[in-house]
């Protein structure tokens, strides 16, 4: 279970928001919203542990998530802005490395048919360079297959893929939440995800804080 | 552990041989640096000599910080770094294991090239096996060290620069030593002392440098 309590994220010199606090418990999805510049990432990316939060903190199973460190990444799989793939490498060779680096390795057999699944067959084996932006996100987001971590924080998971993949990417997370697993999630889209389970946070200045 | 440092030096392999450009663009600006010197000084061979050690040694540091600018670069833009920060592995490690791909791409070739380019400056097979000892025990030093400022200076305009300004002073006692121990050898001292300080280098290098760099990326990923 995720707990973050009276978080405050200061950026340059602009209070994004203060004293934000929120539950996740297994089986749900937070759907975060909010207009551009309003913190979405920066929120995210506290909770991941990439940008040290101006005051409170995050909670994972009880004890302080920077405190748990290595335990707290292996339960955590974070998709951001940026693909996290190399340009040089192709698909199968860049989901292998990352799969090892998660401490959950996969054999090339594992890989392609992820890959597969996402709608690469047969561009398995060419650098990812030569790929659309689609279908990058597409290699990126196969983390998402062969990943069992419990918590997915995903940072507009959708931008730049087609309806099919948009579609095929909500059954896996709506999955992922039906299992008990947990989902933090942006996106501009309307996108229906799974019902009953959902839950909003708004972020802005007028409104700071408010769950 | 050991599985994700090979994993991390065979990647990066990897994308130095696919991008190779990257490689020998380090070796021959050391090449071409150290050849340019009896171009332009005379084949006076006694002061040839002299400055060989030196030369070598200065266009050494200045080739690998040539290389260090793109150590972390490439990573933080496409989200690899960040990606490896939230890996379930120790930095340290992951760190360690970048600086190894990144010495054996760039150190080593210009270890293996410098005896030949000391041949320019009459140096005696003794010393040039010296040469070869102090860059071997050096290189991976000025990789360590490179790496703090590498880590410093990622995603800053116009890094390439300050990354040179933050570890060029750094780098002072291993040039010192390094061209110390070809001299010392080549006038009959022995070179015995200043290779053990090298050694001594290395070792606290190898031990503190992939922690400040792990802090650094921590600061500059943020």
């Amino acid at each position: 279970m995720l707990e973050v309590i009276d978080l405050e994220c200061v950026r340059g010199d602009r209070r994004l928001f203060t004293g934000l606090s929120f539950e996740l418990n297994p089986g749900e999805l937070l759907h975060l919203h909010g207009h551009n510049g309003s913190g979405k990432t920066t929120l995210m990316r506290a909770v991941c542990g990439l940008i040290y939060p101006t005051a409170g903190k995050v909670l994972w199973k009880g004890e302080e998530s920077r405190r748990l460190g290595d335990d707290f990444n292996r339960d955590l799989v974070y998709v951001g802005h940026k693909n996290g793939i190399k340009d040089d490498l192709n698909g199968s060779e860049n989901l292998r490395i990352a799969s090892v680096l998660d401490g959950v390795p996969i054999s090339e057999q594992q890989a392609w048919e992820a890959l597969a699944k996402l709608g690469l067959r047969g561009h398995e084996d060419l650098p990812t360079r030569v790929l659309s932006q689609g279908q990058k996100r597409r290699v990126s987001l196969a983390r998402l297959l062969v990943h069992r971590a419990p918590l997915w924080i995903l940072d507009e998971p959708f931008t730049a893929l087609d309806s099919a993949a948009v579609e095929l990417l909500q059954s896996v997370i709506r999955e992922h939440v039906e299992r008990g697993g947990m989902v933090i999630l942006t996106t501009h889209q309307e996108v229906s995800l799974t019902r009953g389970h959902e839950r909003q946070l708004r972020l802005g200045w007028k409104e700071d804080g408010d769950v | 552990m050991f599985e994700s440092f090979l994993v991390v030096v065979r990647r990066d392999l990897t994308l130095a041989m696919r991008r190779r450009s990257d490689v020998f663009s380090t070796l021959f600006f050391f090449v071409i640096v150290v050849s340019l010197f009896p171009l332009g000084i005379g084949p006076e061979l006694n002061t040839l000599r002299l400055i060989a050690p030196g030369v070598v040694w200065v266009a050494a540091l200045l080739a690998s910080m040539l290389a260090l600018e793109r150590l972390f670069a490439t990573d933080f833009d496409d989200g690899t770094l960040e990606q490896m920060l939230l890996a379930p592995q120790p930095m340290f490690i992951m760190v360690l294991a970048k600086v190894t791909a990144h010495w054996l791409v760039t150190g080593v070739p210009l270890v293996l090239m410098a005896p030949l380019l000391g041949l320019q400056y009459d140096l005696n097979t003794e010393a040039l096996g010296v040469l070869l000892v102090s860059l071997l025990l050096g290189t991976p030093a000025l990789s360590l060290i490179g790496a703090i400022g590498a880590a410093l200076t990622i995603g800053l305009r116009g890094g390439g620069v300050l990354v040179s300004l933050l570890v060029l002073p750094l780098c002072i006692p291993v040039l010192i030593f390094g061209a110390g121990a070809v001299e010392a050898n080549i006038s009959g001292l022995g070179e015995q002392g200043h290779l053990s300080m090298m050694g001594a280098i290395l070792v606290i290098s190898l031990l503190l440098a992939p922690l400040a760099t792990t802090a650094a990326l921590r600061v500059s990923a943020e």
